[in-house]
């Protein structure tokens, strides 16, 4: 088959459609094919580049609040699922309960990880936690340690594959610490670290993979901690704690209304 | 997304399209290029959603009803019809041109993120929803072929044209870009 012939399966190789036989063919064929190597390269950037610069507007906080009430107050609050807040039924106590010991939480980190590995998102969440508790534990913890959200974007620049906006913080009790590189799933993204009454808290910004995380949670209770998630404009931020709930919701308005 | 069945459909419907907020709203100022008409936009294909949201049937793909209800509004608006471009789908496609791009002139850095933006504003709405949908959606052309109403192998030579009308014109831009240095 000539190599026209192949450009016309190109897209369709690329968009994941080929059939498992022709892009086997397609695939023997391009590894001896400069040209259509070149040709499969221009169209993977043109396509990298659409879905970059598509996702490009956001609908104002005060517009998705009066439309997503809009479509839940139809609905009798004796009908509604608890969907979004699966794990935020008393949590109160803990408030009270909770010095942020580290002992305690690394005595309830041993005993999440006997009872881990239920869901992608548990995972996920156990995961950032551990990022969260050992960054605190570091002797370093930022890598970029700036008060100043217009020093510490900046210095994310070429250290990882997206852009990020960070809030205004004035009026607010949160402080920005600083920032570093962090990985999940070997994927490159931004460690914040802010802090408010001597609590810190990490924002974790990635690439969205695939959407696996669902729906956009309030804050769940993972252990002693307060975990926040919700995906904008491609990009999936966590929001982890020992703070109450109260100060997660706040921070991730924050981070949404910036995004 | 199983629900069980003594939910009530409206919760179901807010379970089911709250997540999906975001994502349509980018496509609904996409396609008007204009903030408060996208916002109408999406305030009206939430109402007609949950209004029709009886008629939807478990079990097939919510996501491409949804964007079907918005692009159906859309193209009832008064910006929609005046913008709905008629081509035909069926013309032979032109041989490229000779200065068809090359990978080294479309050589696209982040900081060409505007530039592409501009490109996408440009097309016409049939390319640029196509794109958006494949692209950004990341929808299957099954799922495309579901929003836009079309059968899959429109699906596929329309992508195919908007890919090329996309790259001619990112192609120009690039080369007024070098000019205006």
């Amino acid at each position: 088959m000539a190599c026209d012939a192949w450009a016309a399966e190109l897209d369709a190789y690329l968009d994941g459609e080929l059939g498992a036989a022709e892009a086997r063919e397609l695939n023997a064929h391009i590894k001896g094919c400069g040209a259509c190597v070149a040709d499969a390269l221009e169209r993977v950037q043109v396509k990298r580049a659409v879905a970059g610069a598509g996702e490009r507007y956001e609908p104002s906080a005060e517009f998705r609040a009066r439309v997503l009430k809009s479509v839940a107050v139809k609905i009798p609050a004796s009908q509604r699922r608890d969907v979004e807040r699966p794990a935020s039924r008393g949590w109160k106590w803990w408030v009270l309960a909770v010095p942020a010991l580290s002992v305690l939480i690394v005595s309830l980190l041993v005993n999440f990880y006997v009872e881990r590995g239920k869901s992608q998102r548990q995972l996920v969440y156990s995961e950032l936690i551990d990022m969260h508790v050992g960054t605190l534990a570091s002797a370093s913890p930022v890598d970029v340690v700036s008060t100043d959200r217009h020093t510490v974007k900046p210095w994310f620049q070429g250290k990882i594959p997206f852009s990020f906006n960070l809030p205004d913080l004035a009026g607010t009790d949160f402080t920005l610490l600083g920032g570093r590189v962090a990985y999940l799933g070997q994927a490159p993204g931004a460690q914040l670290i802010y802090q408010i009454r001597k609590h810190e808290i990490s924002v974790f910004i990635f690439q969205d993979q695939g959407r696996g995380m669902g729906a956009p949670s309030t804050p769940m209770r993972e252990l002693s901690f307060s975990v926040e998630n919700w995906s904008q404009s491609g990009l999936r931020y966590f929001v982890v704690g020992d703070v109450n709930a109260d100060d997660i919701q706040a921070l991730s308005k924050l981070l949404r209304d910036a995004g | 997304m199983k629900v069980p069945d003594n939910q009530s459909p409206a919760a179901n419907f807010e379970e089911l399209a709250v997540p999906l907020f975001d994502q349509l709203y980018n496509f609904a100022r996409w396609l008007t290029q204009d903030t408060s008409e996208a916002e109408d936009l999406v305030q009206e294909t939430y109402a007609k959603a949950l209004r029709g949201f009886s008629s939807f049937q478990t079990g097939t793909n919510f996501r491409a009803w949804m964007y079907r209800i918005l692009r159906n509004s859309f193209l009832s608006s008064r910006t929609g019809l005046k913008t709905t471009v008629v081509f035909d789908e069926e013309a032979p496609e032109r041989p490229p041109a000779a200065d068809a791009p090359t990978p080294e002139s479309l050589y696209l850095e982040q900081s060409n993120r505007q530039l592409v933006q501009d490109a996408l504003a440009d097309l016409p709405v049939p390319f640029r929803e196509i794109l958006l949908l494949c692209e950004v959606e990341e929808m299957s052309y099954q799922e495309i072929a579901e929003t836009l109403s079309i059968p899959t192998g429109t699906v596929m030579s329309r992508l195919s044209r908007a890919r090329k009308a996309l790259r001619s014109l990112l192609q120009q831009k690039l080369k007024g870009g070098r000019h205006g240095m």
